[in-house]
């Protein structure tokens, strides 16, 4: 498997950071970043991760199925992440959450026809001060009305 | 970048720098004060250092408020393993996005924190833990990390002090749990964030099953004006066995939510009223959490008269907790609060512990079909008891967690558990909201069964 000359450099990187013989240490973050750049946490890639930190690829299966954004099917381009929890939902995220999902016309973790769009009702990502909030793949957006989130989801459409 | 206008009512020590031109970037850092308490405490005795932490009183500002100089002083100095600094940055108690602005605004603080507790107990290395979703704060670590290593502020020999610190940045990927020390510690060594049983505890066995220092990014962040100032100068900020300042999300009701910087002991009702502008639309408040969604929740009445610091809380039974207050209003629906935050609960329990995996879930099935309409009489007293049976019975504090605000709100608000029996629709439902459109069950959600009210005790469902 290969991956780009970015995320083998931060590979390297991350296989020092940890004392020597702990390199199983950078796998999470390794999964992370080479998620972020294949889609999704495919067979192929346990295995060559499996190898880099000598693990077996069940051992990095056990992993990954503990952490929510690691994910084993692909997504969409546009990941809509939208938090319903406490401080959000006293700012009506709920609410915010059924508008998207009637406006897309798919549900939690579903994607659109055309690949580009998915959604996700998610928990607590740590923008409670500016509810409700919403994150486009890494991307943080605060105090997001109805309206705001129809103009953001119309410039994904349109977005490369 | 901020993203709300400070307050005059504010004591910005944590903050101080918030707001200058690039005040993330080691110029702004330097011009400003910065590094010098790194300099003061390479010229101090480490117990001198952890002296003058214990004198501030400050507490651990991720939740459970241990006091910090005591924490640093288990770890035993004469081991011959090496040592780390671990800080916390897996910020995700419902309620706070505190250490998100620190390191945002301010990274080199952090990384200068880190630096002085790694003189006060012989560390060489450490690792900020930051939670997966706050991407862009790697970057903004990252970029101080070399910026530090390039003005010689980290590596060998730093400042020509003798002292030598590497520092590295580890994302997380998405779980609540490891925010609990010892389940954060399995995460960095790349495994599931399971919590350890302990003791041993992380000051003698933490990463790497070596001594480690670990604590929340605000904790760290407080250390450099500890030493610059005078430990006795940080205490006095605050009151007496709680020092400093504590870095207060507003969230929820309230007119203008933000992340303010109040002295300790700071009243409650005026930090809604003066600090957060009040509760819009005219209304009043109905509850309150102090600090993250885990802590007992308050009533109005309980509020007045409250001071945010450890022990005013303690007095009324709940916790300052991570600072992350949760104000609501009087159309606020006491029963779809504590479902929602019991369905955050049993999403992240990482199933460790039987009494959380399984009273999570319960409760959460319960609750959901209790707000559906589907509630009896002898849910009420089931939900609280099921609570109460978690309480203390698992080896990390996300049982307590979940359980905690449920006692609370089963208990202060039992008539609006009453008002949703009979299958009668939620008294709040149509409240008006902001923007105006009728409610309906959101997809997604755990829908309420298709059982009627008869067959739907929680007690058969149990048993069943």
């Amino acid at each position: 498997m290969t991956f780009s000359p970015q995320l083998e450099s931060r590979f390297e990187t991350l296989l020092k950071s940890y004392p020597p013989g702990r390199e199983r240490s950078a796998l999470v973050p390794m999964l992370l970043y080479a998620q972020d750049e294949v889609g999704s946490i495919t067979d192929e890639l346990i295995e060559e991760i499996a190898g880099r930190v000598g693990l077996t690829p069940s051992q990095v299966n056990e992993v990954v199925s503990y952490y929510s954004m690691l994910r084993r099917k692909p997504l969409g381009k546009y990941h809509v992440q939208i938090c319903t929890n406490i401080s959000c939902l006293l700012n009506d995220g709920d609410k915010l959450w059924e508008h998207a999902c009637e406006k897309l016309g798919i549900g939690n973790k579903e994607v659109t026809a055309d690949g580009r769009i998915s959604l996700e009702e998610v928990e607590c990502m740590g923008a409670c001060s500016w509810a409700p909030a919403v994150q486009v793949n890494y991307d943080f957006q605060h105090f997001v009305t109805p309206e705001k989130l129809d103009e953001l989801l119309e410039s994904l459409r349109k977005k490369a | 970048m901020l993203y709300n206008e400070p307050s005059p009512l504010e004591t910005k020590v944590l903050s101080r720098r918030f707001g200058l031109p690039d005040s993330a970037s080691l110029a702004t850092y330097l011009a400003t004060e910065g590094y010098q308490a790194f300099l003061k405490a390479a010229g101090m005795k480490p117990e001198r250092i952890i002296e003058e932490v214990k004198v501030s009183n400050l507490r651990g500002r991720g939740g459970a408020g241990f006091p910090t100089g005591m924490k640093w002083s288990f770890v035993p100095r004469n081991s011959p393993k090496p040592k780390y600094i671990v800080v916390n940055g897996d910020e995700s108690e419902p309620g706070t996005c505190k250490d998100r602005v620190l390191i945002e605004n301010d990274p080199h603080q952090l990384i200068e924190g880190v630096l002085i507790a790694g003189l006060a107990v012989d560390a060489h290395a450490g690792y900020i833990y930051i939670r997966g979703e706050y991407r862009y704060l790697i970057e903004i670590v990252e970029k101080a990390i070399t910026e530090a290593y390039a003005g010689g502020w980290l590596g060998k020999n730093i400042q020509g002090t003798g002292f030598d610190f590497d520092l590295y940045a580890h994302t997380g990927a998405g779980a609540y749990e490891c925010g609990e020390e010892s389940a954060l510690l399995e995460s960095l060594e790349g495994k599931r964030g399971i919590p350890r049983i302990r003791p041993p505890f992380p000051a003698v066995a933490g990463a790497f099953q070596c001594p480690t220092v670990l604590n929340n990014v605000e904790t760290f962040c407080a250390v450099p004006a500890i030493i610059r100032d005078g430990g006795a100068a940080f205490a006095a900020l605050g009151i007496p066995r709680a020092g400093g300042t504590k870095m207060t999300c507003l969230t929820g009701n309230v007119n203008k939510p933000g992340v303010y910087e109040l002295r300790l002991g700071f009243p409650v009702m005026r930090m809604i009223e003066e600090v957060g502008g009040g509760i819009p639309r005219g209304r009043k408040l109905k509850a309150l959490i102090p600090g993250g969604s885990s802590c007992p929740a308050l009533t109005a009445a309980e509020c007045e008269g409250a001071t945010m610091d450890y022990d005013s809380m303690a007095a009324r039974k709940t916790m300052l907790g991570s600072g992350g207050v949760i104000i609501m209003d009087d159309q606020t629906c006491m029963v779809k609060a504590a479902m929602r935050i019991m369905r955050f609960y049993a999403h992240e329990s990482c199933g460790w512990c039987i009494p959380c995996r399984e009273g999570t879930t319960w409760l959460r099935k319960i609750l959901v079909r209790f707000h559906e309409g589907g509630g009896t009489r002898d849910d009420i007293d089931l939900i609280g008891d099921i609570a109460k049976n978690m309480l203390g019975r698992t080896f990390c504090p996300l049982g307590d967690a979940a359980a905690m605000p449920t006692i609370s709100i089963v208990e202060k608000f039992r008539q609006e558990f009453e008002d949703h029996l009979d299958g009668k629709p939620c008294p709040f439902e149509h409240a008006d909201h902001k923007w105006d459109k009728p409610p309906s069950l959101s997809p997604g959600w755990d829908k309420p069964s298709g059982l009627s009210p008869d067959d739907s005790s929680g007690a058969r469902i149990l048993n069943g």
